[in-house]
């Protein structure tokens, strides 16, 4: 199939030999990763095999011990804290499997919780993330808080907030973790319709290999090295 | 699969011709392989001589017969029997996968490239029918996820095959 | 990046707001946690506000007092303004009715008025205070108190301005009866002097500095420790706000608006609180004057510092606890908790502390820079001792194990964590050790001031003095005495002075004279150590100190003394010979009851000297027996002293006690142990939310402990424990620094060690709280407990 995008030059984020050690377990161990703008990756691999570190490695969250991550040619190690916190809230979006709302604000408010941070008007920023909510089908827990949603829903909201501030790569860590099949099933067509409408590449981190599905390539990470199955098998 | 229980099951909407009936088979079931139409032809007979189906009317002119048939309520009965009785589970142990790594290991072959090109392949497969599934009504969607749950089972399989790669090729090899 | 660079004052207000959205919604957890804090910065401010009025609330009364005061040193030339004033004063129960006679010499519309008197009063008019127009009008004063004032008519009040405190008794009366040059009237020309008044002792200003301190520190450690709580929540929190891109100071900001909110509502309340107590100030019964609601006035700089630094403080503890702290986008993770507490910097602390007191002590003279230093110097041991906490908890925990199985559940989860148990128990050694040390410095000033009278009950219960306008003399004062409900008996002297003809001037041109006391046999047995006693006997006391050279002759039969001598003039001019008559008898003073001693001198019988004939100078004393204790007694003392009109100056009744002491101490002493108690429940208050906090956080594993089978009586002891070992090391810790502070305070004022065991109220206080806080904490206890505790959310 077409490899002609997997190198450096086409990429929108990659990463290269990337190495992390937690006390003495390394997580990372030379590590490889491409993705290109709009692609959907899903990076498997069994517990504790190192994909949620990769993950965080490649938003710029945990700097790497070792190796290199270039987000559209700039090195993400180079950049200050508050740089990149930036790219977080412009350029990155997250959906992890739980905790990431917060408690004390409603999810509209949650949702519009990016734009507000880039300095978006209050008004703005909360029609803008009704729009959202709406479209992922929860519109009717804009003014409810966090703890008093399902967890299908929570997850939606998330999602909303992850594209509010319409971002270039969206880094999901089991979005579905914590949902029965059904609603795992509808929270990851939402996800993905929602990334292929705006363009948004995503890093879908997962286990479970029906999540893994709605990629269109994956990369299987193993005791901290990342194998690109993509190379072998081609991409669909 | 029961082929005889299923086009049964299709006539208890109401009577179809033979052609209809394998046209109807192939949009629901036949996603891997389609009907003969003379598998349809052989099976109606028997189910007529069975007394499960009637023959409903023949349309004139020409071309193949144009018979349309219509279930009896001895038909129905058997439908529900069928759909009643559980299927007797399948041991997959014998699977042609097994067969492979085992043979693979015993020829000294690299048992985790089989098994990541088998993963890959499977996930090729789950793809499409994701795909399909995002697309389709909701029997599409049921059966998509029917086969999507088995290869899921499968490559679950896999997962704990390729962790215990050396344990087995010990076993194998002693 | 734009948070690179300089960041606009609108996202900082944005973020600010934010975090004020967090402190004020999350539900139950939240507002707790921000009323608490409100709750700790508003008692805080309070106190603060309080303190910062002392300087006022302690002056004001004085100023107004020197301003009603008037120059008694120059000689006044009589005018048309200047007005005759005398001075007059009676006791009433146990307080002091004091008032001023006022006649003007020229017209009265021109004459000098007091401040708070509009008009000067007519001759038998009074204004009153309006606490003494109360008094007058209870029933108890119409009857008691009334019959004093029987000749004057109230025909209004004193103004505010003319008092030194709102319960304080004072009155002005006009009279037309006042001689210039009579020894108990003032020429008056104006009134207010700026003479310093006679200022507080060290040793107040010393105690006064120090209950500030006492008090303030466990307040501001108490608003550490509020604004600490839901600590991780919050952590939760800015981790999730920093994964959808705030950077970290972003965060810190958010953080900031946070505690703000606590602290601006602390601030309100804390206001509200102050100008409460305020408005109940004229009940508070200070010198027993009270203070008028404005007197309690802080400075306006005080008051802008109070009102900047505080919310500055919280947000500064804040920061502080963020600074340990990492907050990723992934969530929260602290730094240096491996690391070993060190001791140099808290036993630093402490040696200053000790070492500025130790220097301060000798010279310590209640001035400006003195009282900063010391407030300074106590502040630094106090929080060098405190700071040794944490280091003490750590390393006694960490050598405790075994034991039984809460104890092991107990210690093992306070080696876990032994700093936030430490955080919390601090508060706790902070006001013990402050308030032991201050227990010490109270009891010993108290002892000194409760030092014996010398007056001696054993003799008589009052004494009654009235100088005598020709013709008293004390049997007669103390026959009318007798008559009166309540007294058991009276023996009633007249004493006056006369002089030997033979005396000649001395070196101050003065002839000295002779102190006659006139008395029946029974009185003098009673003043005198003598076997017998007749009619007509003479006797004659020596002053045994005065150097043999200097002792005067005793007196032999025929020897003259002239009765209507003025010692200023070196001859008798228009003499009264008394002569003496009959063996003189030397004879030993005894101490009279009041507990000075029997007047040396010259003593007989009215057979021998007829009484009307000790003119001037001569006083009637009446020493008076009352009934046992009760109300009857009490009674009767105010009967006597309604037997002379309150104008007359030379009247004077005098109960004997045995033990005295000053108000101011008693107050202080009041204000200690209620502070103390405030700020021991709050501090409680706050363990007891913390006890939660971490309960709630276990809810799990406690369950799964339930689940095991563990005894309700197990987990509840180890709740004990928990408390119980912080709480009890706190205190040592505290008693042993109290009770070195207190040494070092007591060397500061000289004072001796009254009471070693003054720790014990204390300590009793804080052993209370341990039982209180895990008392608070079993309902919750026991309510996880339950089997469906083991739900997750």
């Amino acid at each position: 199939m077409t490899e002609t995008t997997t190198g450096a030059t086409g990429a929108l984020l990659s990463a290269t030999a990337l190495r992390k050690t937690y006390g003495a377990t390394a997580a990372l161990d030379g590590a490889d990763f491409q993705i290109r703008a709009g692609e959907i990756v899903a990076v498997m691999g069994p517990s504790g095999s190192g994909k949620s570190t990769l993950l965080h490695c490649l938003a710029g969250i945990v700097p790497p011990d070792e190796g290199q991550v270039h987000y559209q040619g700039r090195e993400l190690s180079g950049l200050s804290d508050a740089e990149r916190s930036a790219l977080r809230r412009g350029a990155f979006g997250f959906v992890f499997q739980f905790g990431q709302l917060v408690p004390e604000l409603s999810c509209v408010e949650n949702v519009a919780l990016p734009l507000r941070l880039t300095g978006v008007d209050r008004k703005t920023a909360e029609g803008r993330a009704a729009e959202w909510l709406e479209r992922l089908e929860v519109a009717d827990v804009a003014r409810k808080r966090p703890g008093q949603v399902s967890g299908g829903q929570g997850q939606r909201v998330a999602i909303a907030r992850a594209l509010v501030a319409t971002p270039r790569v969206i880094f999901a860590d089991e979005p579905t973790g914590a949902l029965d099949s059904l609603n795992g099933e509808r929270v990851m067509e939402l996800l993905t319709a929602a990334a292929r409408d705006t363009g948004a590449a995503v890093v879908l981190v997962t286990h479970e290999t029906r999540v893994a599905a709605y990629s269109d390539r994956d990369v299987v990470v193993r005791d901290g090295k990342a194998r690109d199955v993509a190379g072998m098998a081609g991409v669909a | 699969m029961s082929i005889s229980h299923t086009l049964l099951g299709l006539l208890e909407s109401g009577p179809r011709h033979g052609y209809d009936l394998k046209k109807a088979f192939d949009e629901r079931f036949g996603h891997d392989r389609s009907l003969h139409y003379g598998q349809v032809y052989s099976t109606m007979s028997r189910l007529l001589k069975n007394g499960l189906v009637e023959v409903d009317g023949v349309e004139a002119g020409g071309g193949p017969e144009r018979k349309r048939y219509a279930i009896t309520d001895a038909g129905i009965t058997d439908v529900g029997q069928w759909l009643a009785t559980p299927e007797k589970p399948e041991p997959y142990l014998q699977s042609t996968l097994y067969t492979k790594i085992v043979l693979a290991l015993l020829t000294g072959r690299d048992a985790a490239e089989l098994l990541d090109t088998q993963r890959a392949e499977h996930l090729r497969l789950m793809r499409e029918l994701t795909r399909r599934k995002t697309g389709g009504d909701l029997a599409d969607q049921l059966i998509c996820d029917h086969a999507l749950f088995h290869l899921e089972a499968d490559l679950r399989w896999l997962e704990l095959a390729a962790a215990r790669l050396d344990k087995l090729a010990k076993e194998v090899s002693a | 990046m734009s948070a690179g660079t300089r960041v606009p004052l609108g996202q900082w207000a944005r973020e600010l707001l934010l975090g004020a959205r967090f402190a004020v919604s999350g539900g139950r957890a939240g507002w707790t946690r921000t009323l608490l804090t409100s709750f700790g910065v508003g008692l805080g401010v309070a106190v603060l506000l309080l303190a910062a009025s002392v300087p006022t609330a302690l002056t004001a009364g004085d100023i107004r007092k020197d301003n009603r005061d008037w120059a008694s040193s120059e000689e006044v030339e009589k005018a048309e303004h200047t007005v005759l004033l005398s001075w007059v004063y009676t006791e009433f129960r146990d307080e002091t009715v004091s008032g001023r006679e006022l006649q003007a010499e020229g017209d009265p519309d021109k004459a000098v008025l007091p401040p708070g008197v509009d008009k000067l009063p007519a001759p038998g008019e009074a204004l009153v205070s309006p606490a003494l127009r109360d008094l007058l009008d209870t029933e108890d004063g119409r009857k008691y108190l009334q019959p004093r004032f029987d000749g004057l008519t109230i025909t209004g009040t004193v103004g505010d301005q003319g008092l030194s405190g709102p319960s304080e008794l004072l009155f002005y009366s006009g009279s037309d009866e006042l001689e210039a040059d009579s020894g108990h009237v003032w020429r008056v020309s104006g009134f207010g002097h700026s003479e310093p008044s006679n200022p507080l002792s060290v040793a107040l200003v010393a105690l006064v500095v120090v209950m500030l301190v006492v008090l303030l520190l466990p307040i501001a450690a108490f608003i550490a420790t509020a604004v600490r709580f839901g600590g991780e929540r919050r952590d939760q929190r800015l981790a999730a706000l920093r994964l959808v891109g705030a950077d970290n100071a972003m965060t810190r900001r958010v953080a900031a608006g946070e505690s703000l909110v606590g602290a601006v509502f602390g601030l309100a309340l804390g206001s509200w609180l102050f100008l409460l107590g305020r408005s109940q100030a004229r009940s508070i019964d200070l010198y027993g004057i009270g203070l008028f609601p404005s007197d309690i006035a802080p400075g306006f700089l005080f008051t802008l510092l109070i009102v900047v630094l505080v919310p500055a403080c919280a947000v500064g503890v804040t920061q502080l606890a963020l600074r340990k702290v990492v907050i990723s986008p992934l969530g929260v993770a602290r730094e240096g908790v491996d690391r070993g507490r060190r001791l140099w910097w808290r036993l630093a602390t402490l040696l200053l502390g000790v070492v500025l007191l130790f220097v301060l002590g000798p010279r310590f003279s209640g001035g400006g820079a003195d009282i900063w230093l010391l407030a300074g110097s106590v502040m630094l041991t106090l929080v060098g001792v405190t700071s040794l906490l944490p280091w003490v908890v750590e390393r006694v925990v960490d050598r405790l194990q075994g034991g039984s199985l809460s104890w092991q559940l107990a210690t093992r989860r306070l080696q876990l964590n032994s700093g936030l148990a430490a955080r919390a128990v601090s508060g706790v050694t902070l006001a013990v050790a402050g308030a032991v040390a201050l227990q010490m410095l109270y009891s010993s000033v108290q002892r000194e001031d409760e030092r014996d009278t010398g007056m001696d009950t054993g003799q008589a219960d009052v004494t009654v003095y009235s100088g005598v306008e020709g013709g008293s003399d004390g049997e007669r004062l103390a026959g009318q005495i007798r008559e009166l409900d309540g007294v058991r008996s009276a023996h009633g002297y007249l004493t006056g002075e006369a002089v030997h003809e033979k005396t000649r001037v001395n070196e101050y041109d003065v002839r000295e004279s002779v102190t006659f006391t006139v008395a029946d046999c029974p009185t003098l047995r009673y003043l005198l150590k003598i076997d017998s006693c007749a009619d007509g006997s003479t006797y004659f006391a020596l002053d045994p100190n005065l150097p043999k050279d200097e002792r005067p002759k005793v007196p032999a039969a025929g020897d003259r003394y002239d009765l209507r001598a003025d010692p200023e003039k070196a001859r008798p001019e228009n003499p009264d010979w008394w002569t003496v008559r009959g063996k003189v008898e030397q004879a030993r003073v005894g101490q009279d009851a009041s507990g000075s001693q029997a007047p040396y001198g010259l003593y007989t019988t009215p057979d021998a000297l007829a009484p009307e004939r000790l003119g001037g100078e001569a006083a009637a004393h009446v020493q008076v027996r009352m009934v046992a204790d009760g109300a009857g007694r009490a009674d009767g003392v105010e009967r006597i002293r309604n037997l002379a009109p309150i104008t007359d100056p030379s009247f004077s009744v005098q109960e004997l006690r045995s033990k005295a002491q000053s108000d101011e101490f008693t107050v202080l002493s009041n204000a200690l142990m209620a502070g103390s108690v405030l700020v021991m429940l709050l501090i409680g208050g706050s363990m007891v939310v913390s006890t939660l906090e971490q309960l709630r956080e276990r809810r799990r594993q406690l369950s799964v402990l339930v689940a095991f089978g563990t005894k309700r009586s197990t987990l509840g002891a180890s709740v004990l424990w928990q408390t119980a070992i912080p709480v009890g090391l706190g205190l040592t810790l505290a008693t042993a620094g109290g009770l070195g502070l207190g040494l070092l305070l007591l060397r500061m004022i000289g004072g001796g060690v009254a009471d070693w065991w003054a720790f014990l109220p204390m300590v009793g206080m804080g052993l209370a709280m341990i039982a209180l806080v895990t008392l608070a904490s079993l309902p919750a206890l026991w309510r996880m407990m339950r089997p469906d505790g083991l739900r997750t959310e």
